[in-house]
């Protein structure tokens, strides 16, 4: 059962962060509300005040240019990633992520901000964009401030935000040449969240083929959205081969702190790391030889 | 103040209202107790199942996890809005003729789902409509025949038989 809260509906962001300056923690912001009233009425979570702010407009928007990568503003739809035609040229891998995030309604309705802060590390966003190399801008009365991704969950449904800041953009740098990135997770149902899951990126230097960049991100497989960088060394500067591969799934299923849960037991989850690690590096790799 | 009742201005189904609404309040309850529109179904108000499916603005979404608030300013059609009077929609009638309705529970917001797709793309592949339709959980039979309806529906509204 939901409890009662004061509600408001700021129109601007800077309306929403006066509001968050005034009220701090007894404030939190909901977007679509697609993760924040399932917990709430699941009774985890009661609040004073509630800033609903899905209607601010001005950050509901997905901008491209080679020189400075992508920009999506916070209150973006997952479906709208999905179906856009630029990231579905430039970002391949953020569209097949959404194409399996949930239900239409769902990414129809929920944002990809929301998504993000609300920490959960079975989410499919985060992995993808560490992989990705992607910032956060953050945004308060005082001022923005930009971090990694990978800096910004801290514990299960906790991320580094201040109790008077908001996330406003997501920015993904355009990869270098002979990049290729793949997203793979382990769903009984297609939508489902991923029992794990596992984004990969590989970038190959143009002449030999040796792997000059990778990043490995993991989904469900710790509390927060975990970079397998032991894994990741195991590619770099070397020649991949399918043994490579294996190899960095077993690392990077080592990296991994799983607990037991409905879906299957900590043994079973750690082998689906190593095989969806495996199934992702090999897809990205594919795409960084093909580019 | 908490649970201070809120104004709520929206169209359901053409018609404008407006309201005042306890900020807690779902759409899916704001539908069913206050505006009496019982066509919308709740089933597992954990965002699962899709039978509370209504149309916001064209988009098929969960009226069980917005808050009715959330459609200030907004155009909600539920399933009490997809006939023109007593003549039934094409996938209404599709639904009917093809046997696609087992205990019915679920086929208002299955309907919905299928009305947002066919709206925005009148001619969907197969898969196209097995991507949307699988949205929406059905506990009898399952799914065929669903998709199957909507495929004939599709045809009818292109003005075929």
């Amino acid at each position: 059962m939901i409890k009662d809260f004061e509600y408001f509906a700021p129109k601007t962001v800077e309306e929403a962060l006066s509001l968050l300056s005034q009220y701090k923690e007894e404030a939190k912001i909901i977007a679509g509300g697609q993760s924040l009233l399932v917990v709430m009425r699941q009774g985890l979570l009661a609040l004073e005040y509630l800033l609903d702010v899905k209607g601010i407009s001005a950050l509901d928007y997905i901008n491209y240019d080679d020189g400075d990568g992508l920009r999506i503003g916070a209150l973006t739809t997952h479906r709208a990633i999905e179906k856009s035609l630029i990231i579905q040229r430039h970002f391949k891998v953020l569209s097949e992520m959404e194409r399996n995030l949930a239900t239409v309604q769902t990414r129809n309705w929920g944002t990809i901000g929301g998504n993000l802060c609300h920490g959960d590390p079975a989410g499919d966003p985060a992995p993808v964009f560490i992989a990705l190399k992607a910032k956060l801008k953050l945004a308060s009365l005082g001022g923005e401030r930009i971090i990694d991704v990978e800096e910004f969950s801290k514990d299960y449904l906790e991320v580094a935000l201040e109790p008077d800041e908001m996330l406003v953009e997501i920015q993904v740098p355009t990869p270098p040449p002979h990049t290729g990135t793949a997203y793979e997770k382990l769903m009984v149902m297609k939508g489902d969240m991923g029992i794990v899951g596992a984004a990969v990126s590989i970038t190959l230097s143009p002449g030999d083929g040796v792997c000059q960049d990778a990043r490995i991100a993991l989904s469900n497989a710790a509390s927060v959205p975990l970079r397998a960088g032991e894994a990741e060394r195991q590619l770099i500067g070397k020649v991949i081969n399918d043994d490579l591969l294996a190899k960095a799934g077993e690392v990077a299923s080592v990296e991994a702190d799983l607990t037991a849960d409905v879906h299957g037991s900590a043994e079973y989850r750690r082998e689906m790391v190593k095989v969806f690690v495996r199934r992702a590096a090999r897809r990205a790799l594919e795409e960084a030889r093909a580019e | 103040m908490k649970g201070e009742l809120k104004e709520l201005k929206f169209t359901v189904n053409g018609e404008a209202y407006e309201l005042k609404v306890k900020p807690k309040t779902l759409l899916v309850d704001l539908l069913r107790k206050e505006l009496k529109l019982t066509g919308t179904k709740q089933g597992c108000l954990t965002s699962a199942c899709g039978a509370c499916t209504v149309i916001i603005d064209g988009k098929a979404v969960k009226s069980c996890s917005i808050l009715a608030l959330q459609a200030n300013g907004h155009e909600v059609t539920t399933i009490e809005g997809v006939a023109d009077g007593d003549k039934l929609h094409p996938i209404q009638e599709a639904f009917i003729e093809h046997g696609a309705v087992e205990c019915g529970f679920c086929t208002p917001g299955r309907v919905m789902s299928a009305k947002a797709l066919l709206d925005e793309n009148p001619t969907p592949t197969r898969e196209e409509i097995r991507e949307v339709m699988q949205s929406n959980l059905c506990a009898d039979e399952g799914y065929v025949k669903y998709i199957e309806a909507v495929e004939i529906a599709a045809k009818k509204m292109q003005g075929g038989s």
